[in-house]
C-alpha cells in the first residue's frame, strides 16, 4: 500500500498564488491554500482542502480531514484515523523512524506523545532537515508512546499552551486528583462525570485512574475510539458502554467519561446526581473554571507546557523555529529574544490563536469536536 | 492562612448561597478571635491599605521567574488576574518548609504586609521573596490579594451577617445591624461583636440599608398589573445622587455612606446641619450637588465624595444637600417596624422643607436639609407621565414604597421598586476590545464602541455588559478573527460588529474625542441583522442631548 503513495507522480511545478507567511519558495515546505506543501516531494502535511497526498501527523479533527486520495500515517495511528476519516481513501504507514523517499524527499515519522499513533514528520532533502511537530507533549501517556527528540534545522512547534503560566503538574498528581474526587463522590453516592475530548484525553484518563475505585462507563462517542485503542494494542481497563434505551445508569459509584458535547443535555440526567470536572489545559485558570461552571477542573493536557515546549525547542538543536496554533507571536518573540533563533509566525488555517472557550469544551485545541469551533474560513488565513 | 486560603476557594468554588453561608460559618466557628475580626474586615469589603504596588510585584518577579517584563504582561493580559498570573508564574514552593510554618491570617497580615509600610524596597522585596518560596499557588493568589489591597471575595455583607448570627447564635437582622458602620478591628472587639456588648462605636451605628429593586416589567400596563392599586403606594423622584444616612446622636451627627463609610469629612455642611435635629434622629435620603440654578450631576458629586479634606473653595463650588425620604429613629427608638405611612407623617414633622428641582425658589438657609417630595398621579398613567419627564429634570425615574411596608434590610424584593425612565439607545460599532477580568479573564470582552461621523467611525463609549456568556464567547471568536492590530491588552478590529447600545443621558464633553459622554452605557443586544454602514451617528447623538 505504501507503495502507492510513494509512486505518485508530482504534477509539473507551477506558480502558487496561496504563498504567504514566513516561508519562501526556496523553502522545502510552505503554506498554500491547502496547507503546508512539500513542493519538492508534492505531498501536504495535514493540509486543510483534499489533496492527493496527505501526511497526517495525528486523527484530531483539525489536523486529519476526509476525503484527500491518499494518506500517510504512523503504523500505530492508522485504525484511529480509519476511524476518523472513515473508509475509502487508503491510508499508508510508516513505523517509527522508518524512512521513505518522495520524489527524492526523505520522509519520516518519529512519536509526538500526543495520543495514539501521533507523529512527527521528519522532511530531509539537499542536507536541510525539517521537523514538523505536530501537537505534542512531553509527559508520560500509557496510551501513547513518549515524543522523541529529532535533530533538525528547521522545527515546526505549536503553541497551544505558549505561555509560562502553564506548567503541568506530573501525571501522577493529576491522577490521584481524579481518583481523590471520584472516592469521594463514590463515597457520597455522587456519579463522578469526567468531560474530556472523545480522542485520546479520554483513553488516556481512563489508563491513569485507578478502576479499582469503582465501575468505569464512557459515551458512545468515547467507546468508538476505545475500541479502535484496543485493536491497536493499547492496554484500557474495563469500560462499560452506556446501554442504549438506557434510563438509569449505575448507582452512583461510576466514573463516567463523555465529551464536553454532553453539557446541558438530558444524557448527563442518566446518571442520577453527579459531579461534573472538566479535563483540560484550560483549567489551570480561575476565570475559566468559574465561566464555564464546572463542579471541578483538571489541568491535563496532552499538549506540551511552556517548559515543555522549550524544551522541545531546545532540543531540537534548530536555529529556525516556525510557531503556530496557539501564542504564536508571544513564543516566536520570547524564542528571538532569550534564544537569539529565527522564528517567526507560521499562519494557519484557523485563528491561530488560543482561546479557553473555543477550545475548552472539546479537547485542547480541537476547535470542532464540540461543533462550535473555529469555522476555517479564508479571512483567518489573510488577517491572521 | 491555610484556614483563610480554604476559606477563599471555597466561596470561590460556589454560587450557592447556602454553600456560602455554611463555608463562612465554619471559618468563624474554627477561626482563632484575631484572625476572625482580620477575615471580617476583608469579607466586608473594608479598605485594605496597600503596602507593595503591583509594579514593586511585578519587577520582582520578572526577577525571580528570569521572564521579561513583557511576557509577564502578556500572561497578565491572558489571564486577567495579576495575583493570579504572579502565582502561576513563580516557581514552585519549596516542599518541605510547608508544614509547621504557616501562619494565623492575623499575623500573616502583620508581619508580611502591615509591617511593609513603613520599611525600605529593599526590605519589601526580602519579604515578598520569604513568602513566595513558603507558599503554594493557591496560598499566593490569596496572600497577592490582600499584599496588594485587592481581595475582593465575593459575597454580600448580609451573607457575612447571616454566617455570624449563626455562630453567635442571634437574628441576622440584629447581627447585620451590629456590623454596620465599624468592623471589629481586633480579637477582642470581635468577641464582643459576638457576645453584643455595647461598644462606643455603637453610639455612630447606621442601620443596614434597605434597597430597591428594578421592576421586571416597566409599562405603565405591567406596573398596574404588578402592583395593584396605585394609592397602595407612595412615589417620590428617583434622585441622581448618593444614598446616605444621617445619624444624629449624643453630641454629634455623623453622614454615612451606603458603603458604610463615614463621610464626615467630605460633607462637612451636611453634618453640621445635622446638629440641627434632635438626638435619637436617623434619616435615610439621598446627598446631592447643587447650585443656585441647576441639580450638577453625578460625576461633580463624585469629586466631593471623594476628598478626604474639603476646602473652602469646593464647599462654595460644589454646594450639596441632604434630601430625605425616610425615618429611621426618632427619639432614640428605632422606627424601622412601622408603616411607611407612619415614619413618613412623622418626617415630615421633623424635616418640613421639601426639595424642588426649580432651586432657586429654595429658602436660603437653612440650605442643606430637605424633605424628598412626593410625586403625586391619581393613576398609574400620570405617574408614568410624570415619569416620562425624568430626563429633563435631571433625576433617575420614580421610586415606588409600599405605603404600609416596614424598612427592610438589604435588597428584599416586593416593598421598595424603581421605576426608571426608558434608556436612550444608538447603535454602534465594535471598534476594540480588551480581555475582561475574573470571570471574563482571557475573554475579550470590554468593548470600545463608535459611530459615523462622516465616513469615519469615532469611539463614543466603552461597554462592559449586557451580552450572555455564549455571546461574549462567539464575540471573542470573532475579536481575534477581525484583529487588526495589538496595543498590548487592546485589540483593534476590523468593523463588522453592531451593538444596540443603551445609555441614561448624554453630555457635551471636552474630556471624549467625540465630544459627547454617555452615561452608564450598557449593551441591550448584538444587532446581527445590521451592517456597520447601518449603525448610528455622532449628529443621531447629539441631538439626544438635546432631547434631554
Amino acid at each position: 500500500m505504501r507503495s502507492r503513495f510513494i509512486e505518485h507522480t508530482a504534477p509539473p511545478l507551477g506558480p502558487y498564488s496561496g504563498l504567504r507567511g514566513m516561508t519562501t519558495v526556496n523553502d522545502l515546505l510552505r503554506v498554500t491554500e491547502s496547507g503546508l506543501y512539500c513542493e519538492r516531494g508534492d505531498f501536504y502535511v495535514d493540509p486543510w482542502r483534499r489533496v492527493p497526498r496527505a501526511v497526517i501527523t495525528h486523527a484530531h479533527a483539525d489536523h486529519a480531514r476526509a476525503g484527500s486520495d491518499r494518506y500517510l500515517c504512523s503504523a500505530a495511528g492508522k485504525l484511529v484515523l480509519r476511524t476518523r476519516i472513515g473508509g475509502g481513501s487508503p491510508i499508508d504507514t510508516l513505523r517509527p523512524g522508518e524512512s521513505v523517499s518522495l520524489n527524492g524527499v526523505q520522509v519520516s515519522l518519529h512519536p509526538a506523545g500526543h495520543l495514539l499513533g501521533s507523529s512527527q514528520v521528519r522532511i530531509e532533502h539537499g542536507g536541510v532537515r525539517w521537523v514538523v511537530s505536530g501537537d505534542y507533549k512531553l509527559q508520560d501517556d500509557p496510551t501513547c508512546d513518549r515524543f522523541e527528540h529529532v535533530a533538525c534545522d528547521v522545527f515546526v512547534t505549536e503553541s497551544t499552551f505558549g505561555l509560562p503560566v502553564y506548567r503541568w503538574q506530573s501525571p501522577e498528581r493529576i491522577a490521584a486528583e481524579i481518583n481523590d474526587w471520584w472516592r469521594a463522590n463514590r463515597d457520597a453516592g455522587r456519579a463522578s462525570v469526567l468531560l474530556a475530548y472523545a480522542l485520546g484525553k479520554a483513553q488516556r484518563l481512563a489508563a491513569m485512574v485507578d478502576p479499582t475505585i469503582g465501575p468505569i462507563v464512557a459515551h458512545g462517542a468515547v467507546m468508538k475510539l476505545v475500541e479502535a485503542y484496543r485493536a491497536s494494542g493499547v492496554r484500557l481497563p474495563s469500560i462499560d458502554r452506556v446501554p442504549a434505551g438506557a434510563r438509569r445508569v449505575g448507582d452512583g459509584r461510576a466514573l463516567v467519561i463523555a465529551p464536553p458535547s454532553v453539557l446541558g443535555s438530558s444524557w448527563l440526567k442518566l446518571f442520577g446526581e453527579s459531579s461534573v470536572a472538566m479535563a483540560s489545559g484550560w483549567m489551570m485558570l480561575r476565570g475559566v473554571r468559574r465561566r464555564r461552571g464546572f463542579d471541578r477542573g483538571f489541568s491535563v493536557s496532552d499538549h506540551a507546557d511552556f517548559p515543555g515546549l522549550l524544551a522541545a525547542i531546545d532540543a531540537s538543536g534548530a536555529r529556525r523555529v516556525l510557531v503556530t496554533h496557539g501564542f504564536s507571536d508571544t513564543l516566536a518573540r520570547h524564542l528571538r529574544e532569550s534564544r537569539g533563533l529565527e522564528a517567526s509566525v507560521l499562519p494557519t488555517r484557523f485563528t491561530g490563536e488560543a482561546s479557553p472557550d473555543a477550545t475548552a469544551a472539546a479537547d485542547d485545541g480541537e476547535p470542532d469536536a464540540n461543533g462550535d469551533g473555529d469555522r476555517p474560513d479564508a479571512d483567518a488565513l489573510t488577517t491572521s | 492562612m491555610k484556614r483563610f486560603t480554604d476559606l477563599y476557594w471555597r466561596l470561590d468554588a460556589t454560587t450557592s448561597t447556602n454553600d456560602k453561608v455554611a463555608a463562612l460559618r465554619d471559618y468563624f466557628a474554627a477561626a482563632p478571635p484575631d484572625d476572625a475580626a482580620c477575615a471580617l474586615a476583608v469579607l466586608s469589603g473594608a479598605r485594605q491599605l496597600r503596602s507593595v504596588s503591583t509594579s514593586q510585584l511585578r519587577s520582582w518577579a520578572a526577577e525571580a521567574t528570569g521572564l521579561p517584563a513583557w511576557l509577564i504582561e502578556e500572561c497578565y493580559a491572558h489571564v486577567g488576574d495579576l495575583a493570579e498570573t504572579l502565582a502561576l508564574l513563580l516557581p514552585d514552593a519549596a516542599l518541605d518548609a510547608t508544614p509547621g510554618t504557616d501562619l494565623g491570617l492575623a499575623e500573616m497580615m502583620q508581619r508580611t504586609i502591615h509591617d511593609l509600610r513603613a520599611t525600605t524596597d529593599d526590605h519589601k522585596r526580602e519579604v515578598v521573596a520569604d513568602v513566595w518560596r513558603r507558599l503554594a499557588p493557591r496560598e499566593r493568589i490569596v496572600w497577592h490579594k490582600l499584599l496588594t489591597g485587592g481581595c475582593r471575595v465575593g459575597v454580600s455583607r448580609t451573607l457575612v451577617a447571616r454566617a455570624l448570627a449563626e455562630v453567635a447564635g442571634v437574628d441576622p437582622a440584629e447581627m447585620a445591624h451590629r456590623l454596620m458602620g465599624a468592623a471589629a478591628a481586633d480579637g477582642p472587639a470581635y468577641l464582643r461583636l459576638l457576645a453584643s456588648e455595647s461598644t462606643e462605636a455603637d453610639s455612630r451605628r447606621p442601620y443596614p440599608f434597605f434597597l430597591a429593586a428594578a421592576l421586571d416589567r416597566t409599562t405603565v400596563e405591567h406596573v398596574a398589573e404588578d402592583l395593584g392599586a396605585v394609592g397602595d403606594w407612595q412615589s417620590e423622584w428617583k434622585w441622581d445622587g448618593m444614598r446616605a444616612q444621617l445619624v444624629r446622636r449624643g453630641e454629634a451627627a455623623t453622614v454615612w455612606s451606603r458603603g458604610e463609610e463615614l463621610v464626615n469629612e467630605a460633607f462637612p455642611e451636611i453634618a453640621a446641619a445635622g446638629e440641627s435635629l434632635p438626638p435619637g434622629t436617623v434619616l435615610d435620603g439621598e446627598l446631592l450637588a447643587v447650585s443656585d440654578t441647576t441639580l450638577l450631576p453625578f460625576a461633580t458629586l463624585s469629586k466631593r465624595a471623594s476628598r478626604k479634606r474639603v476646602t473652602n473653595k469646593v464647599l462654595a463650588d460644589i454646594p450639596c444637600v441632604f434630601v430625605a425620604y425616610d425615618l429611621l429613629e426618632e427619639g432614640g427608638v428605632d422606627l424601622r417596624e412601622l408603616p411607611l405611612a407612619e415614619r413618613r407623617r412623622r418626617l415630615e414633622a421633623l424635616v418640613p422643607v421639601p426639595f424642588t428641582d426649580r432651586l432657586a425658589s429654595l429658602p436660603v438657609q437653612p440650605a442643606h436639609l430637605f424633605l424628598s417630595p412626593l410625586v403625586t398621579g391619581g393613576s398609574w398613567a400620570e405617574l408614568a407621565a410624570l415619569r416620562a419627564e425624568a430626563r429633563a429634570r435631571g433625576v433617575e425615574g420614580l421610586m415606588l414604597k409600599r405605603r404600609s411596608s416596614p424598612y427592610g434590610v438589604g435588597r428584599t424584593r416586593g416593598d421598595w421598586w424603581k421605576w426608571k425612565v426608558e434608556p436612550l439607545e444608538i447603535d454602534a460599532v465594535l471598534l476594540y476590545a480588551q480581555a475582561g477580568h475574573g470571570r471574563r479573564a482571557g475573554l475579550h470582552s470590554d468593548y470600545t464602541l463608535g459611530l459615523w461621523d462622516g465616513d469615519q467611525l469615532v469611539t463614543v463609549a466603552k461597554a462592559y455588559s449586557g451580552l450572555t456568556d455564549a455571546e461574549i464567547v462567539e464575540l471573542d471568536r470573532i475579536v481575534r478573527a477581525t484583529t487588526l492590530e495589538k496595543h498590548g491588552p487592546v485589540r483593534i478590529c476590523r468593523p463588522t460588529v453592531v451593538l444596540q447600545l443603551a445609555f441614561e443621558g448624554v453630555s457635551l464633553s471636552t474630556r471624549h474625542k467625540s465630544g459627547v459622554a454617555v452615561r452608564f452605557p450598557r449593551i441591550v443586544r448584538w444587532r446581527k441583522d445590521k451592517e456597520p454602514a447601518e449603525a448610528g451617528t455622532l449628529a443621531d447623538l447629539r441631538r439626544m442631548i438635546v432631547a434631554t
